[in-house]
């Protein structure tokens, strides 16, 4: 009944679309992350987190190895905390890694940057739900401004 | 009385505010040929519909083998339409579909049979009405009268038990008219159909029907056999019959006085 | 006056909400109690070609022509910056978030959407519904059902076609004519652009066209006042229509999915 041709263009018309969603998915997106799906979580309390924001990259000497997940505020302290999801194939960061709240170039976007501690035998490796103790917060302008000018006055 | 196939009663159709049929009754006997005439305007189309279930009455019944269509529901309705069949005006045939697979539709759309079987009744039907040779061209290919006899042969694919002809001789020439005529009476005769014709040519219709329904003003005003139909006593039926031009169907539409207009505008 | 006036205006309304309960009952009949694969199947493979393949050729140009448009009106504007390598996440977050959707929706629309409302303008006028009907086959599942379905699929297809080729065509402008690094112009892209974020809220925007415009060609067919004139306005119809439904639509997905 349906002739052999209009199978036949309908087959290529459905194998374009695929090879546009492939190209789309692995060239276009960051896909790296969410092919893998194997993640754990770390935490982080900071003072100030400045623009950072959900899904910012979380970069270790430039390359990505997670994003943030969420940032709440806790309770007592009312401080943030940021929870950070990384790939698990980045499972040895030991306890005294640091992170900072960097900006990509003069007005770029926040990222955190994951700095690896050194390692002995009196150091453990950080496990999924820890906290990274040492902190870096975001550098906010107008705070910078205020330090500048309070030490310039001093002098 | 128990040969009637098609029995409607007391019907009552309105269209919006105007009223097409008032209080009206028809039946149509088993194995003849039933002619419905009338003026153009009165809804015989509505009727043919009304019959296939397509629209539903005010009041009235409308019973086909004792089954009354309007009050069926859906999957019941679509079990008795397919032993019935519609010719259109227009023919109707599928215009994306060869002559060939539009008689073979509703055969594959209602069985499960295999296509060397459908081949055959397909030519058989094709061949009821002259067009086998046809077979593999499109509808558009087609001529007026070559159109109407394709879908014919698309009517009777599955041998109906009732087949409802709308306007069968409109626009027709001599040749292709002539032609239908025997299409509709042979059919009739050698697959024992119940046929309806619904038409306002009174030589054809008179020359084939077993019986006559003229139909005008809302109503049935005139029934019987063609001779007894040409002795009917009613002026209005004997104006239908004649075609004459002025009667009690008059020639001129409702207007106020002529002369008056005139001097309105002399004023 | 006035009251003429509301009268005029409850008139239209009411006439609109009959026709959407028209349109509503239509697409019910359609899709309720799909039938057997043997036979539908046929059918959807006919109308994916009628509406989805023929509608190719069109995408696949003006995606090229955005894409390259997009290219050369951002560098323009980024090179001021210099920020020529962030010409990738440009090109690409615009087609894959608005333009891809919206525009392949509007051609659609124009190209698939009406050819559906003159046909089955056609199809009503020359009586072959009824046809249908009174042979025991219901035009909704026939004719409606398969037809509908074949854009609900090929229009998601036709816009992620049409984005795919839009940014090899930015690329072609970009990098091959303007001279930015090709690497930097897929590298920016991988990393300002996201799976979740952006294309499958671009692929849901063009799901939601597909539906609406669909929707709207199949009933203003099905609707036609059966004359010529009728269909050739049925057709104006679902161009106009469907062009100003999906640009609204378009304003309200956008404004749920990156709007907050």
């Amino acid at each position: 009944m349906t002739s052999r041709k209009i199978e036949v263009l309908v087959g290529l018309f459905v194998a374009l679309a695929i090879a546009a969603f492939m190209l789309l998915s692995l060239k276009v997106a960051n896909s790296g992350m969410a092919g893998s799906g194997e993640t754990y979580m770390l935490y982080a309390k900071f003072e100030n987190i400045g623009g950072l924001k959900v899904r910012s990259p979380i970069k270790v000497g430039g390359v990505v190895v997670g994003r943030v997940r969420s940032i709440n505020l806790d309770t007592e302290e009312y401080s943030p905390v940021v929870a950070m999801e990384i790939d698990s194939q980045y499972n040895n960061f030991p306890e005294t890694s640091s992170v900072a709240i960097l900006t990509s170039g003069l007005l770029g976007e926040q990222y955190l940057g994951l700095q690896p501690g050194f390692v002995d035998e009196t150091v453990s490796i950080l496990k999924s739900g820890d906290y990274v103790e040492d902190t870096k917060s975001a550098i906010v302008l107008e705070e910078l401004i205020g330090q500048f000018l309070f030490n310039r006055g001093s002098n | 009385m128990s040969d009637i196939l098609v029995d409607i009663q007391h019907l009552t159709f309105k269209r919006g505010d105007r009223v097409i049929y008032d209080d009206m009754s028809m039946q149509f006997q088993r194995g003849k040929v039933t002619a419905i005439m009338g003026p153009s305007g009165i809804g015989k189309t509505t009727l043919l519909r009304l019959i296939g279930g397509q629209l539903k009455p005010e009041q009235g019944k409308i019973l086909i083998n004792g089954q009354d269509i309007p009050q069926l529901n859906r999957k019941d309705l679509y079990k008795a339409r397919q032993k019935m069949s519609m010719l259109f005006q227009s023919g109707a045939m599928f215009s994306d579909m060869s002559v060939y697979d539009n008689v073979a539709f509703p055969i594959r759309e209602h069985t499960r049979l295999p296509e060397d079987i459908i081949r055959l009744m397909v030519l058989m039907k094709l061949e009821a009405v002259g067009l086998r040779g046809a077979r593999d061209l499109m509808p558009a290919e087609l001529s007026g009268g070559m159109a109407r006899r394709a879908a014919l042969a698309r009517a009777i694919a599955l041998d109906p038990q009732l087949i409802m002809y709308d306007e069968p001789f409109a626009g027709q020439d001599p040749i292709s008219m002539g032609v239908i005529v025997r299409l509709i009476r042979s059919l009739n005769n050698a697959l024992g159909l119940t046929s309806v014709v619904v038409s306002h040519d009174v030589n054809e219709v008179m020359s084939i029907a077993d019986y006559v329904y003229v139909v005008a003003e809302q109503k049935v005003i005139g029934q019987g056999t063609p001779e007894e139909l040409r002795a009917h006593p009613s002026a209005l039926v004997q104006q239908f019959l004649q075609g004459e031009s002025d009667g009690p169907v008059p020639f001129h539409f409702k207007a106020a006085s002529y002369s008056t207009e005139l001097m309105e505008l002399a004023k | 006056m006035i009251v003429d006036k509301l009268q005029q205006l409850g008139q239209k309304s009411i006439a609109k909400i009959q026709g959407m309960g028209r349109a509503t009952v239509m697409l019910f009949g359609a899709l309720v109690a799909w039938p057997t694969p043997r036979k539908s199947f046929p059918l959807l493979l006919k109308q994916l070609y009628v509406v989805g393949v023929l509608s190719l050729l069109i995408i696949l140009v003006s995606g090229l022509f955005i894409g390259m448009v997009l290219a050369l009106q951002g560098y323009t504007v980024l090179s001021k910056f210099g920020a020529e390598q962030m010409l990738g996440p440009l090109v690409a977050l615009s087609l894959l978030r608005e333009l891809g959707p919206v525009v392949t929706a509007l051609l659609f629309a124009g190209r698939a959407g009406s050819a559906l409302t003159a046909e089955i303008g056609l199809m009503k006028a020359t009586e072959q519904l009824s046809g249908m009907e009174m042979m025991a086959v219901d035009p909704l599942r026939r004719i409606i059902a398969p037809r509908f379905w074949a854009g609900v699929i090929s229009m998601p297809l036709l816009a992620m076609i049409f984005t795919a080729v839009g940014i090899l065509g930015g690329h072609l402008v970009g990098v091959d004519w303007l001279g930015v690094d090709s690497g930097g112009y897929w590298s920016a892209m991988q990393a300002n652009v996201d799976f979740q974020q952006d294309i499958m809220n671009g692929v849901i925007k063009s799901a939601v066209f597909a539906l609406i415009v669909t929707w709207i060609a199949l009933h203003k067919g099905f609707d036609a006042v059966p004359t010529s004139e009728g269909i050739s306005q049925a057709t104006t119809q679902t161009v106009v229509t469907s062009s100003l439904a999906v640009l609204g639509f378009d304003f309200i997905l956008t404004a749920v999915m990156f709007g907050g």
